[in-house]
């Protein structure tokens, strides 16, 4: 379906949204996964936004559900989940803190809205097919969204997950993969690069879209296509760029997980009055 | 005595329980005509997922079954799961503390043939460590059927140990169970052996041996490692003058050091017998490895002559 510009803008300004509460979870001096966290903004905004099926009540059954596979970028969820209603704006700054409700890593018993514990990397997809064959069995229309980073892709469990979901038609499933190029170390290229992404998904059965990672437009037009395709399940392999938003974070390994000096929080919150302006 | 097979056990009442309850769903790793789980795969195909040889996506999927209302059942050698998926069965099962049951079968040595690679001598450790889980050590096949029903009533994680061979029957049917049970197999007055598995068999055979020593042994089934039922271990010990334990598993971490640890400000003396601190071997029969390792009638009836001199 085609969309309103009207409708790109909201999202785009619930992305800076998303980016302008990342800042506030983590300040000045506090560590944080601000790169993966940001490289998922957008998709992130567009999957609450626009795109799932939301409710009110975090536990409706007909809502959509979505596994942050990389349980490290929690933080734009966590974004979502203020937004929503579902989290309280007090606890972003008890981010990881002991006395706050939203962890370092995905929380189901603590955090309202989070589906699944991930965080141990490769298993977020395995329980997205699980939640997905459930689903089936259940005869609920909802749909399974797992967040996928380029980096987890090493994870053998990934291929596991990716096999068994092409043996079981899991239509409803959908991974998003986040291809930042940036993991924990340095670069993918020169920690483990992994060739052929696309080709691999498509071999082991998925149908693939590739997609600029930061054009809501496109996201949202590859998450509808997702839902059209019958019989496969389907994998966004979503270009973007590790820290997008904060110029001095983007591509950098250095923010997978640090904190920002003054300055630079100074310079980060200057970029998000610039992007509110630019939309 | 009257020998029944646990595999087959425990497949047969997975049927039973499946035609009760829609939401049971079962997992395979392509070992299912060994653990007996392909009984459930041919009644209901519609529930029985086959995940290839891949155990770590399927505890996680099957988490994910159970994040969907599902009784999710996975199945391998206890070397498999929970041996290879440890972290997915931590993280994706444990910590959010999902109805996902987790049947170890062929575990201690009992796959005889096949060597160390497929004999589990460390999965009540990794397991019991963990804290949401339940640990069940059937001694036979009906206490196997019992389990497998109870733990469709639990909530949370479950693991089963399932030993691969025919075991002796101990349990009667008609009395109730209840998981945290344990059960007096045989009374005595001097020492108390707690056992679990095959060696609950094995001590039976020791207490007539120290019979004709004159020494009085009560032999105890601990049958749920944990949660370890304290009260009713300590109510065991009354009177005696040491205990013994025994095990088809590492010295370290099973159910002896569960028993010391439970015991641990009692001034009593324990022994454990369990494999010390080795893997298994491959070996013509079952009963080569239960002598190679020291787990047979006459190295139970040494623990107590050692536990009566402490």
């Amino acid at each position: 379906m085609a969309y309103l510009i009207s409708d790109l803008e909201e999202v785009r300004r619930r992305a800076i949204d998303i980016r302008a509460d990342i800042l506030e979870m983590i300040p000045a001096g506090k560590a944080g996964h601000l790169g993966g966290s940001c490289s998922a903004a957008d998709i992130t905004a567009a999957l609450y936004f626009k795109h799932m099926n939301v409710f009110d009540d975090p536990k409706d059954p007909r809502r959509d559900r979505c596994i942050f596979s990389k349980g490290h970028a929690v933080l734009a969820q966590y974004a979502c989940f203020v937004e929503l209603g579902y989290v309280d704006r007090s606890e972003l700054a008890k981010v990881k803190t002991i006395e706050g409700i939203l962890q370092g890593h995905p929380d189901m018993d603590l955090t309202p809205g989070i589906e699944a514990v991930t965080g141990s990397l490769g298993q977020g997809l395995s329980i997205s097919l699980g939640m997905a064959l459930g689903l089936k069995l259940n005869d609920s229309s909802s749909r399974v969204y797992a967040v996928v980073g380029d980096g987890e892709l090493s994870e053998g469990q990934i291929w596991e997950a990716a096999m068994a979901a092409s043996v079981y038609k899991a239509d409803n499933l959908c991974a998003i993969i986040d291809y930042n190029l940036v993991q924990a170390t340095d670069t993918t290229e020169k920690v483990f690069p992994i060739l052929d992404i696309k080709d691999k998904w498509a071999a082991f059965g998925w149908h693939v879209i590739e997609i600029d990672g930061h054009d809501i437009e496109q996201i949202l037009t590859a998450l509808d296509k997702a839902r059209e395709i019958k019989g496969k399940p389907t994998a966004i392999l979503a270009h973007t760029v590790k820290g997008k938003g904060f110029s001095f974070a983007e591509g950098s390994a250095k923010y997978h997980n640090a904190s920002m000096t003054e300055d630079e929080y100074r310079q980060a919150l200057a970029a998000i009055e610039q992007m509110r302006m630019e939309v | 005595m009257d020998m029944k097979n646990c595999r087959t056990a425990y497949g047969e009442t997975l049927v039973k329980l499946g035609a009760e309850n829609k939401n049971i769903v079962v997992l395979e790793a392509d070992l299912g005509k060994s653990t007996m789980s392909i009984l459930f795969g041919n009644k209901y195909p519609e529930r029985y997922f086959q995940v290839g040889i891949a155990e770590q996506n399927m505890a996680s999927v099957a988490a994910g079954l159970a994040l969907e209302g599902k009784t999710a059942f996975i199945n391998s050698f206890a070397v498999f799961t929970p041996g290879r998926a440890y972290d997915q069965i931590r993280s994706s099962v444990c910590i959010p503390n999902l109805n996902v049951m987790i049947c170890g079968s062929s575990a201690g040595l009992s796959d005889y043939g096949d060597g160390k690679t497929h004999q589990s001598v460390d999965d009540i450790a990794i397991t019991r460590v963990l804290p949401h889980m339940t640990v069940l050590s059937p001694v036979d096949a009906v206490e196997t059927e019992q389990m497998v029903k109870a733990m469709c009533q639990n909530k949370g994680p479950c693991y089963i140990r399932i030993n691969r061979n025919d075991l002796p029957v101990f349990t009667d049917p008609k009395e109730e169970y209840h998981i945290g049970k344990m059960s007096r197999i045989r009374d005595g007055k001097d020492v108390v052996v707690f056992a679990t598995g095959v060696m609950v068999s094995q001590a039976v055979k020791a207490a007539e041996l120290m019979d004709k020593e004159g020494v009085s042994v009560r032999v105890v089934n601990i049958s749920t490692i944990k949660p370890l039922d304290i009260q009713a271990l300590k109510n065991h010990c009354q009177g005696m003058k040491g205990v013994v334990t025994a095990e088809e598993h590492s010295i370290y971490g099973g159910l002896g050091s569960a028993v010391c640890e439970a015991l641990s400000a009692e001034r009593l003396p324990v022994r454990i017998l369990g494999i010390e601190d080795s893997f298994g071997r491959s070996a013509e029969n079952y009963e080569l490895l239960l002598k190679r390792y020291h787990l047979m009638p006459e190295d139970i009836a040494e623990k107590i002559k050692l536990v009566l001199n402490d």
